[in-house]
């Protein structure tokens, strides 16, 4: 009877996540598979790839060395993708940073309101959601140009004489993904600080904390859980971004993104984009397991 | 400059806007005066004032008018995490992202103690809270006691001016709270450090306190020892909140030097001796404990009125007569079983005469 009944659960819980696991495996695990397969054959020569399949290693000893290819001249950069690459991240950085930085206050601003407030302050933040991710790209993109609201406002204050070069630059580009991916970095650091016992910071400084040492020994490791993240939120996605620095950067700034993206278009290389993005995501993985790794053993041992 | 007092609340008012848009005096002008050494207690019931005050002494409110000195300084400019005064949390306040030691050696880390000095003190103060070893524990793994014991380490290892402590046992057991009463206590005496203690507990106020504050609706209503204000209490709400107290409400008929005839209306004629003087026809309440009535003893020189047994309520150390008087009051007696052979005195229903002397009673006239 027991036995029976085990096994009648076991089943209801397989029928209970049947349909979502079979979700996951059709549309993320097989692509992922397809693409690892991919990977490691030879290109076609108008997109997809040569069949019969040629299996080869050349997709990635091509990441690693940009001159492999036989068609590299002298002048050849053997660097050039790791340099994409690399300056990815440090795009990723600096948005997540700044994204941490301005989204903190903010949330804790938001988490100090009474609770109409905060609701309301709440849909302020997840509206922008509901807006196509194009279109507000575009707004800011209007906002920033030479022509645009800000030049024009600025130079009719007499603050400057000459509009600014706010376009199509590495600057435009980081402002763009620091608008479009703050609210990622506010909602999970708001939920952490919403849950912060304030009366913790009385005791320090009861305890003769200023207010600066009682934020960083006691307030900050505790909401640290919202901060990594809010890291992570913001910092995978914008690793790989190609839909802002395409538009904020107007082709002039590359990124690991727009490289992946254009080998399945005008590239047709659809090896090299696969071996790419796989590359991509080992490395995302392997920095989010080290973070997380170092975060909880932080917040464990209490620093 | 220096005082002979630790704290010093200067008519201090604590006005909130309440939700409703109202303003509501949570401390309304109160004026007292904490000698240094002592063991001071705020007592009265939820929502007088108490936490208020503590909270304005430790500087995480400011008062909206008048004085708080700390030792003779004044100190509303000075911010709390730089007054010389800890306290010891309603819920404790731990810090659950660190261990016991780093709890205990927070303070002292904001003074700059170095790390070998700190551990050494956080192991003396975990010694003096009888929780030796606890060191590398974390504030989720104690039990309520154990982390009433290190909120308690982690001030007083800073060796404070003044511990304010507000309702520190309130979360422990019956049992567990009179142990740790008594510990408080012997603990206060051996360091010499002036405890400000805040409680709604009219016995623990009475057993740890060298004085008492009694507060309601933000007012200190008396302030003295013990034992002043368990025999002398001010009015008839510190009379009632202090122990039990029966009160008969008449009016003044008559003074003849020091004593004082009062009539109850269908009860009788009492007699009280008062150093006040009343004037003929003032409303009073004759206030009296009810360990202060005797049952069918005639008191010689006392009074002797009669009523009705209600209810009796046999309780091991007393038993407790509920008694109706001829005039419809009704009055409790204690009595105490010292005897095995004690018998209960009377039973429900019957006839009784209630006694008692005629300095037992107050008479308290608000
Ligand atoms: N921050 C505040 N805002 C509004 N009202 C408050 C605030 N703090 C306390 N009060 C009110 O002040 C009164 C006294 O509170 P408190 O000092 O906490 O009482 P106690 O500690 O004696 O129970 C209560 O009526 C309480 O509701
Ligand atoms: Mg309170």
């Amino acid at each position: 009877m027991l036995k029976f009944f085990r096994r009648s659960k076991g089943w209801q819980l397989a029928g209970l996540i049947s349909p979502g696991a079979l979700w996951i495996l059709l549309f993320f695990n097989l692509p992922l598979l397809i693409m690892l397969f991919i990977s490691f054959v030879e290109r076609g020569r108008a997109g997809g790839i040569k069949i019969p399949p040629v299996y080869t290693i050349e997709n990635y000893r091509l990441f690693f060395n940009s001159c492999s290819s036989a068609f590299s001249g002298p002048e050849c950069n053997p660097f050039l993708y790791l340099g994409i690459f690399s300056h990815s991240v440090r795009i990723g950085l600096m948005v997540t940073f700044f994204c941490i930085l301005v989204g903190y206050p903010l949330a804790y601003f938001m988490a100090k309101q009474k609770q109409v407030w905060r609701d309301a302050l709440m849909i302020l933040v997840i509206i922008p959601f509901w807006t196509n991710f194009l279109v507000r790209t575009y707004a800011l993109k209007s906002v920033l140009a030479t022509e645009g609201l800000l030049n024009s406002f600025l130079m009719n204050l007499h603050i400057i004489s000459q509009p600014m070069n706010l376009l199509f630059n590495e600057f435009a580009v980081v402002v763009g993904l620091i608008y479009g991916y703050l609210p990622f970095a506010v909602l999970p650091m708001y939920t952490s600080i919403e849950k912060f016992d304030y009366s913790l910071m009385e005791a320090a400084a009861d305890l003769g904390a200023s207010p600066r040492r009682a934020f960083l020994r006691v307030m900050l490791p505790m909401t640290l859980p919202g901060v990594v993240a809010a890291l992570v939120l913001v910092f995978v996605p914008v690793v790989g971004a190609f839909i802002t620095p395409d538009i904020m950067g107007g082709g002039k700034v590359e990124m690991i993104g727009t490289l992946i993206n254009r080998q399945f278009g005008v590239a047709r290389n659809w090896p090299f984009g696969s071996a790419m993005s796989l590359i991509l995501m080992l490395l995302v993985l392997i920095g989010v397991v080290i973070y997380f790794r170092s975060s909880t053993e932080e917040t464990r041992r209490g620093i | 400059m220096t005082s002979e007092f630790a704290v010093e609340m200067q008519d201090v008012l604590k006005q909130f806007v309440t939700p409703e848009g109202g303003i509501l005096a949570a401390v309304n002008h109160v004026t007292m005066q904490i000698k240094d050494g002592e063991f001071f207690s705020l007592l009265g019931p939820s929502g007088c004032g108490k936490t208020t005050s503590l909270r304005m002494i430790a500087g995480f409110e400011l008062p909206t008018s008048g004085k708080i000195l700390i030792h003779g300084k004044e100190m509303s400019q000075v911010p709390a995490h730089l007054r010389p005064v800890n306290t010891v949390f309603q819920q404790y306040a731990l810090f659950p992202h660190m261990t016991v030691e780093q709890n205990i050696g927070f303070g002292l880390e904001m003074k700059g103690v170095g790390r070998a000095e700190r551990s050494k003190r956080v192991s003396e103060a975990l010694e003096m809270v009888r929780l030796p070893g606890m060191e590398m524990r974390r504030a989720k793994q104690l039990s309520g006691g154990q982390q009433q014991r290190i909120a308690l380490a982690r001030a007083l290892v800073n060796k404070p001016e003044v511990l304010l402590l507000d309702e520190p046992l309130g979360a422990l057991d019956l049992k567990l709270r009179k142990e740790m009463q008594l510990e408080l206590k012997t603990l206060q005496r051996e360091v010499g450090i002036t405890f400000i203690y805040v409680t709604h507990d009219q016995e623990e106020a009475l057993t740890m306190s060298d004085r008492i504050a009694v507060m309601s609706k933000g007012v200190a209503l008396q302030i003295g020892l013990p034992e002043e204000i368990y025999e002398r209490p001010a009015d008839k709400f510190v009379a009632d909140f202090i122990g039990e107290t029966n009160f008969l409400d008449g009016t003044v008929k008559g003074q003849n030097g020091s004593t004082v005839e009062v009539d109850i209306p269908g009860t009788g004629l009492v007699r009280v001796e008062s150093s006040r003087t009343f004037t003929n026809g003032q409303q009073v309440s004759v206030a009296v404990r009810p360990e202060k009535l005797r049952l069918n003893s005639d008191v010689k020189e006392g009074n002797n009125l009669k009523g009705r047994v209600e209810d009796v309520i046999y309780i091991g150390t007393d038993t407790h007569y509920g008694v109706r008087m001829t005039g419809g009051q009704k009055v409790r007696v204690r009595e105490q079983n010292l005897t095995q052979a004690q018998k209960i005195i009377a039973k429900t229903g019957e006839e009784v005469m209630v006694s008692f002397t005629r300095t037992s009673p107050r008479l308290l006239t608000e």
